[in-house]
């Protein structure tokens, strides 16, 4: 086996070893659990950046493996999913220390780190797809790792929207995997390829292609939480704070909005899906979501609920820039799914924070929480200001690119809802900034379990994560023009998908 | 080839004479050896001799017994010794030396097995008859031997539907003497046509029929739940998995061999048992999600996914049919054998049989409910699975035929399972509830629970590299 063979499975295995050795580790093993978990994560990242490398200079990387006859597992690692990858890679890192500040002394934590590898796993498996046929394989996956994890607390509340969540994504699955029967009967395969492949079917397949593509969009769509497939969300919260990030940032929800970028991009082809007519409903469809998620949002006072409906409409803003035909619009949808993933896992590392130290779980709680937790309000406002689009965020950027796209697209009225977004997303979150910073704290906190010890507000491990995605956060939004940056990398592949257009 | 039906007679006999509970490492010698035959003659026919064949003590047909394997056949053998070597290992632990539910268990499962080889084998309606009438007295047997009324009940049920099916099958055979002078299938594939007597015809529909109702194709389920829900958990593992996939064997040899001109001059009969598959899958799993028992749950789920076996029939005229039958053969043998195995170590460490029984079991349990998660995946057709390549490839012929409502009935049964299976790793998850005294977990020997999540693992990998088997099975049809 070559390297170019060897890499992308290393990129696979560094999760999922891990994972399954951490099964059968006896639950009072934790520094050799936390070891591995922290190896697999520190052995991804490696393999990330040497892929990275590789493809900044040409190399490519693929394996397959047949299945059935004429039906292929196969992997590649090319521009668009090392964006995702890496993208996952980084943020596992911080929720693999996250969760284990988080669950300390919890119990059953060998099954809890066997799953989230494996969603991980899953993760990678999805990005690295070279096929739908493969893609749907690590999709169901993922499903199936994360329904334990959702439910981990073992509640009947937990159970109720684990169940939720796995009706909607099952149906789901069951749309794709027609979707991707059908292509596969049409053309004889599925393999991804730049500009797509759906276009050799010719003008006769019209009808069956946009049923197709309603198959496909509505199978990835319930992950990508588009209304009106995005009721799972919000039960899902009932998660433990590690998995809601892993299930807002690193992988459920991306892997949806991914899987959009796939079909639209590699699969239909963008100019191809555009002469059929699909691109215009598909963002009136991410328009609605924006709106109707960031409008929902105003009135959740679970602040875990509140960013779950942020959620649904910031990832519609990857959405809206796939459909907007023209490569400003990719940039900006490929950005944003970075940026969101930034930002939005620093929003629940705070929310989790405020939860664990002081068991604050409402907003009408947060009344001067900045003051006894400086830091982690600190991690928050820099997310809560991205997500609103604030100048020297990463939020900042996207929403130059969206905007400049819209207009590019001579699709005006998308800028509206980009500004109505904004302007709801400052709606609800600022009075939380207000609450936090500059209203008097209570007598008594809720439920207090970490006591302040000198600056030290609450434990280390719960701490980090969220200030290094701030400066993250941070980081994209000045540091965006440098060579490497997730912009960069998106123009290059916006590059890739459209033949007559460079950035 | 002919070890595959001399060793399990042999080891079963011994068994046998050796006395009640006795014989359980000659069974695993035993099968072991066999295994490793099927592995050989699949390798053989793989490797391109399209059938191998074998004159019982040098007498050809008419006089003597014919055998014959081909991909088909071979894959099936494969399947046997797959499913039925982890069983006997898990029932070596699961049997206590002196439990009279197992005294008679290692004879009866290698007469068993001996008759499964065979009906596989055999390549004259009689000699197959034969085969079926041993299976079946032996399966009775396995039923019964658990001792209770309820078991005789079930046993006694079990009895009349298995030989009401042979008996039907045994008239169809009659008659095709009457109208041919001959039993080898071989000689009666050459005279049948599509202009043959009704004789041949009713020969036929008689023994489809009875065929049906010993693969318990809705509406002749009916004896299948309490036979299969009611036994110890090897005995319900051996005949969910294995028996009741030797009648559809059959009756898919049946079909595409010595009657496949008749069956192309009336292609609307093949409808027939489509039709029913719908409904065994829709009535099955409908019934899964309703009954309060474990073992009760995981029967009805076989009558299910027996029901997709049967939607590949009118298909068989299109590519890619045989394999997708196939596939699903595989994929719920390995799967429900594990399944039933998993219920049978939370039944015995619980020492109750209803679902709400399981609460916290993936504290007590992991290995076995993860097991039982692993054959649930494959039994919903999710991917990596074998269930799932099974779903695909009969999606996949449904579509080149243009069958759109086969393709709905795959999926919604899809969903099904997946609210049967999740019904009871959702109760696994739950904490065990504060107020109710915590019921004391009796301790399972490790032997149970591994081999429960072997034969699970087995059902997903297979999902990943399903080219081999394919290949085997294109040498199917070379002989009939």
């Amino acid at each position: 086996m070559t390297s170019s063979e060897l890499l992308p499975i290393a990129l696979l295995m560094s999760s999922l070893l891990p994972g399954l050795v951490i099964f059968a580790l006896p639950e009072g093993w934790v520094a050799l659990r936390t070891t591995l978990n922290l190896f697999g994560a520190v052995a991804k990242l490696a393999l990330v950046a040497l892929l990275l490398l590789g493809v900044a200079a040409g190399q490519e990387y693929g394996v397959r493996f047949a299945v059935l006859p004429g039906l292929d597992l196969a992997f590649k690692a090319d521009a668009l999913g090392l964006l995702f990858i890496s993208l996952s890679a980084v943020l596992w890192l911080f929720t693999t220390l996250y969760a284990i500040g988080y669950l300390e002394g919890a119990p059953h934590r060998s099954r809890f780190f066997g799953f989230f590898s494996l969603c991980v796993t899953a993760t990678v498996g999805i990005a690295m797809a070279a096929n739908l046929f493969t893609f749907f394989i690590f999709y169901e996956l993922l499903t199936l790792a994360t329904f334990p994890l959702v439910v981990h607390r073992g509640t009947e509340k937990a159970m109720r929207g684990g169940t939720i969540y796995l009706a909607y994504t099952l149906v789901g699955g069951a749309a794709l995997l027609t979707g991707i029967v059908w292509l596969h009967h049409l053309l004889g395969h599925t393999e991804f390829a730049h500009g797509g492949i759906a276009a050799a079917l010719g003008a006769e397949y019209a009808g069956q292609l946009t049923l197709i593509f309603v198959l496909l969009i509505a199978g990835v769509g319930v992950k990508a939480a588009l209304v009106p497939l995005h009721g799972w969300l919000p039960q899902a919260m009932v998660a433990p704070a590690p998995v809601s990030a892993l299930l807002h940032a690193v992988a459920v929800v991306k892997a949806g909005a991914f899987g959009i970028v796939r079909i639209v991009y590699e699969v239909f082809g963008i100019e191809f899906a555009q002469s059929l007519e699909l691109l215009a409903p598909l963002a009136m469809l991410a328009a609605v979501t924006i709106i109707w998620g960031s409008f929902r949002a105003l009135f959740q006072d679970d602040l875990k609920k509140r960013l779950a409906y942020s959620t649904i409409s910031q990832v519609s803003y990857i959405v809206l820039g796939v459909a907007l035909f023209g490569p400003l619009g990719t940039v900006g949808g490929l950005v944003h799914l970075v940026h969101q993933g930034i930002m939005k896992i620093t929003l629940f590392f705070c929310a989790g924070n405020y939860a664990e130290t002081l068991g604050i779980h409402k907003v009408s709680e947060m009344n001067g929480a900045g003051r006894r937790m400086p830091l982690t309000t600190l991690a928050f406002s820099i997310g809560a200001l991205g997500m609103m689009g604030a100048p020297l965020t990463a939020g900042a950027i996207s929403k130059a690119w969206l905007s400049d796209g819209a207009t590019a697209a001579g699709m005006d009225w998308a800028i509206w809802v980009l500004w109505t977004s904004s302007f709801l997303n400052a709606a609800y979150f600022l009075p939380i900034l207000w609450r936090a910073w500059f209203r008097p704290a209570p007598n008594a906190w809720p439920e207090e379990q970490i006591l302040r010890r000198g600056w030290r507000e609450t434990a280390w491990l719960l701490l980090l994560p969220p200030l290094a995605t701030a400066i993250m956060t941070i980081a994209a939004g000045t540091l965006a023009e440098t060579p490497g940056s997730p912009l960069e990398w998106a123009k290059l592949i916006a590059d890739q998908e459209y033949l007559t257009w460079s950035p | 080839m002919i070890g595959l039906i001399l060793l399990p007679l042999v080891w079963a006999s011994l068994a046998f004479v050796l006395g009640p509970g006795r014989g359980k490492w000659l069974a695993i010698a035993g099968l072991s050896a066999q295994t490793w035959f099927a592995f050989d003659l699949a390798q053989q026919i793989s490797a391109g001799k399209a059938a191998i064949g074998h004159q019982v003590g040098g007498w050809g047909a008419p006089l003597g017994i014919d055998l014959a394997a081909d991909g088909l056949s071979s894959a099936m053998l494969l399947l046997t010794q797959c499913v039925a070597l982890p069983l006997a290992i898990y029932a070596s632990a699961y049997y206590k030396r002196d439990d009279a539910a197992g005294a008679y268990f290692w004879p009866l499962m290698g007469f068993l097995i001996a008759g499964l080889n065979a009906l596989f084998v055999s390549a004259d309606f009689f000699n197959i008859y034969v085969t079926l009438e041993l299976v079946g007295l032996a399966a009775v047997g396995l039923v019964a031997a658990g001792g209770g009324a309820q078991q005789i009940a079930a046993a006694l049920r079990y009895l009349f539907a298995t030989l009401v099916g042979s008996g039907l099958y045994l008239l169809g055979v009659a008659l095709l003497y009457g109208a041919y002078g001959t039993v080898s299938i071989e000689s009666v594939s050459l005279l049948v046509t599509a202009e043959a007597p009704r004789m041949v015809w009713i020969a036929f529909g008689l023994m489809v029929l009875g065929l049906m109702l010993k693969t318990a194709l809705f509406p002749f389920h009916y004896w299948l739940p309490p036979a299969h829900g009611g036994s110890p958990a090897p005995v319900s593992a051996l005949l969910s998995a294995l028996v009741v996939k030797a009648s559809f064997y059959l009756m898919l040899r049946l079909w595409i061999g010595p009657f496949a001109p008749l069956v192309a001059a009336a292609p609307w009969l093949a409808w027939g048992p489509a039709a029913l598959g719908t409904l065994a899958i829709f009535w099955g799993s409908w019934q899964a999600i309703r009954t309060p028992r474990l073992k009760m749950l995981i029967a009805y789920s076989t009558v299910a996914q027996l029901g997709y076996l049967f939607l590949i029939f009118p298909l068989l005229n299109g590519p890619g049919a045989i394999q997708a039958g196939v596939m699903q053969a595989f994929a719920h043998g390995l799967a429900k054998a594990a399944m039933f195995v998993a219920a049978g170590v939370f039944i015995k460490a619980t020492g109750q049989d209803t679902v709400a029984g399981l609460a916290g079991a993936v504290n007590r349990l992991p290995i076995t409910l993860f097991a039982f998660g692993l054959a649930g995946v494959t039994l919903m057709g999710l991917p990596p699975s074998a269930g799932f390549l099974a779903k695909w490839q009969l999606i996949e012929a449904a579509l080149n035929q243009g069958h759109w409502w086969l393709v709905l009935v795959v999926l919604s049964g899809g969903l099904l399972a997946a609210v049967y299976v999740f019904r009871v790793l959702r109760q696994a998850f739950l904490l065990a509830p504060v107020d109710t005294p915590v019921l004391p977990f009796t301790p399972v020997p490790r032997t149970l629970e591994w081999t429960a999540f072997a034969l699970a693992l087995t059902s997903v990998l297979l999902g990943l590299r399903g080219v081999e088997l394919m290949r085997l099975i294109q040498a199917v049809g070379a002989v009939a």
